[in-house]
């Protein structure tokens, strides 16, 4: 069901995205909606126009993280409205998270109701003109994964990056994500390493909390490029936690340079994959 | 939004692909032909193969990332510290398996055998089964729609003999999703003693494990309780306490209060634990005085404990 080599699906609602990146990590918890998250704000604070697309269907956590719980989604003529988050109307969002009508809810969905659902964001959200479009997809390798692959992969330029943690590089699961986007046929803009290290804000001692694996050694033997490493950081995580703009208000904390570096990276190799 | 899951009456109802709710699922024609409520042969073949094992734990988590493979594997490797005890580890994340590592097998394959498949022995009284032991390279990306996912999890239950059993422990997938509701359905009739479920302090995990408990009602699965894992960093320099994943909601403690489930203890961050999982090794046996092999150990009394009570109100029921 791919489509020819050089065949173009109807654009529609993404006939105005000028990137489009997949956010992908071979295990759920490395911080892939994290990353997907801070990407986003890094993005805007260059003065791009941001999408989001968070399709994780079983724990949406975006909306969370950009204190977007509970906003009502309405209907236009060229479907779903996303949820502005900020008061420029830079940055949008869509998730599952949304249309669930109680928070706690456990959703069960087999295969085939999620890939309806995956491919009606994919086609239905008016996102109008949008720089970047950030999809932080399902971890792993599964159905959703490769519905959300499938519903996108006609448009272009597509590119993903992987993001993962000194334990998930020692565990494999980075190098079956690796084979996965290979398999698949996409690209990757490259990898980024998330949780590491943490650095003690009583004495600022540098710990290894998470293992010891690298994602850089990881990236250079799958031929792919590192875009950084991003240390733990409580700020970090409680500004995320409280649904704060992160990269605006704590511009001195450690995550902060790696975030808007890799950023910078992103939109350089972005850029590289339209020519 | 009509999309929503809120409604659906399950496929083994008589409503199933009937009902108002069931429009536009693109499960409707299935279950309208009444496929799905027919009995899986299997079901049955399994209660059978788990006649042999005297308890049954699943794994849960809301969140990837929380320790939940690590969790499963120090369970494991505490319940077999008795040497009596048999325990045996059933790895069903199919796309993501971790424990072969964890537990220091990487590279051991699986054998056939007049009676199934041959658990991979890391001790003489622990057994691990995984789809991991069943790939040719680790690089192998595992890319299963639900159907194999679900045929795997079915030979998993009914086609390895893991003999006389006193623990069976399985490590489950983040979330909710096929794989979860494949192993609740073929080890309905066998009985499961109950869930476990990992989470970390901060809410935005909290706000998913409240979904794993939803589905633990919904299927009608015990819960023994809630682990609450990287709770807190001591700085091994410094030994100050820091919290790199902040409780900002008051985490696994308040929320279990709220739902009035029991909280089975915090597990403080240990560099020790990411690197005892690397080289494989048991992280009771490389840091035995640690807080976090304490919390480990309470943990891990309480839901023998569990299992106990649960086994003698069982047998209270048999007898006549």
């Amino acid at each position: 069901m791919e489509a020819a080599a050089g065949e173009r699906a109807e654009p529609g609602n993404l006939a105005g995205v000028r990137h489009i990146i997949l956010v992908l990590s071979g295990k759920g918890g490395v911080g892939k909606s994290t990353i997907s998250t801070e990407l986003a704000l890094a993005l805007r604070h260059q003065g791009k126009k941001v999408g989001i697309l968070d399709v994780d269907l079983c724990g949406p956590s975006i909306p969370h993280m950009l204190r977007a719980q509970g906003k009502a989604v309405h209907q236009c003529d060229n479907g779903w409205v996303p949820v502005f988050v900020d008061q420029e109307q830079s940055i949008s969002l869509m998730s599952v998270g949304f249309l669930l009508e109680n928070p706690d809810e456990a959703v069960v969905w087999r295969g085939p109701k999620k890939h309806a659902l995956i491919k009606q964001f994919v086609s239905d959200v008016a996102w109008g003109q949008l720089d970047y479009l950030v999809v932080d997809t399902p971890p792993g390798t599964s159905d959703e994964h490769m519905a959300t692959m499938e519903a996108l992969r006609p448009y272009r330029p597509l590119g993903a990056l992987v993001v993962t943690t000194p334990q998930a590089v020692s565990i494999g699961d980075v190098r079956r994500e690796l084979t996965f986007c290979k398999k698949t046929g996409l690209q990757v803009i490259g990898v980024i390493e998330n949780m590491s290290g943490f650095t003690c804000p009583h004495c600022a001692e540098c710990t290894n909390v998470f293992s010891s694996g690298s994602g850089e050694e990881l990236a250079r033997l799958a031929g792919v490029p590192f875009l950084g490493s991003v240390p733990l950081d409580s700020q970090l995580t409680r500004s995320l936690e409280e649904g704060r703009d992160f990269i605006q208000e704590f511009p001195k904390s450690t995550a902060y340079s790696a975030l808007t570096s890799i950023a910078q990276r992103v939109v350089h190799r972005m850029s590289a994959l339209c020519s | 939004m009509e999309e929503a899951p809120h409604g659906c009456p399950g496929a083994d109802s008589a409503q199933a692909g009937r009902g108002a709710s069931c429009q536009g699922c693109p499960n409707q024609r299935l279950c309208a032909s009444g496929a799905g409520a027919a009995p899986d042969p299997a079901v049955e073949e399994i209660r059978e193969k788990m006649k042999t094992v005297r308890h049954k734990l699943l794994v849960l988590s809301g969140k990837g990332g929380v320790g939940k493979s690590t969790f499963s594997a120090h369970l494991a490797h505490g319940l077999a510290e008795d040497g009596d005890t048999q325990v045996a580890l059933l790895d069903i994340d199919i796309c993501g398996p971790s424990i072969p590592k964890i537990m220091g097998l990487e590279g051991e394959q699986v054998h056939q055998s007049g009676s199934g498949w041959s658990p991979v022995y890391v001790d003489d009284n622990l057994g691990v089964m995984s789809v991991g032991f069943l790939l040719s390279s680790p690089d192998d990306a595992v890319i299963w729609r639900g159907p194999k996912k679900n045929g795997m999890i079915k030979q998993f239950l009914r086609d390895v003999d893991w003999g006389d059993v006193d623990y069976l422990i399985v490590d489950t997938p983040p979330g909710t999703s096929d794989e979860h509701l494949s192993v609740v359905q073929y080890l309905a009739a066998a009985h499961i003693d109950g869930a476990v479920i990992l989470t970390t302090p901060q809410e935005v995990a909290l706000q998913d494990v409240r979904k794993e408990i939803s589905f633990c009602h919904k299927v009608k699965l015990p819960i023994i309780g809630v682990v609450e894992n990287m709770s807190g960093f001591i700085c091994p320099k410094c030994k100050k306490e820091s919290q790199i994943f902040p409780p900002t909601t008051g985490g696994a403690e308040a929320m279990c209060q709220d739902l009035r489930i029991p909280l089975l203890g915090k597990v403080p961050l240990d560099p020790h634990i990411g690197k005892s999982c690397d080289k494989g090794q048991s992280f009771f046996v490389e840091a035995p005085d640690s807080p976090a092999t304490a919390a480990y150990r309470s943990i891990i009394q309480r839901i023998r404990d569990f299992c106990n009570s649960h086994q003698s109100h069982a047998e209270t029921l048999i007898s006549p």
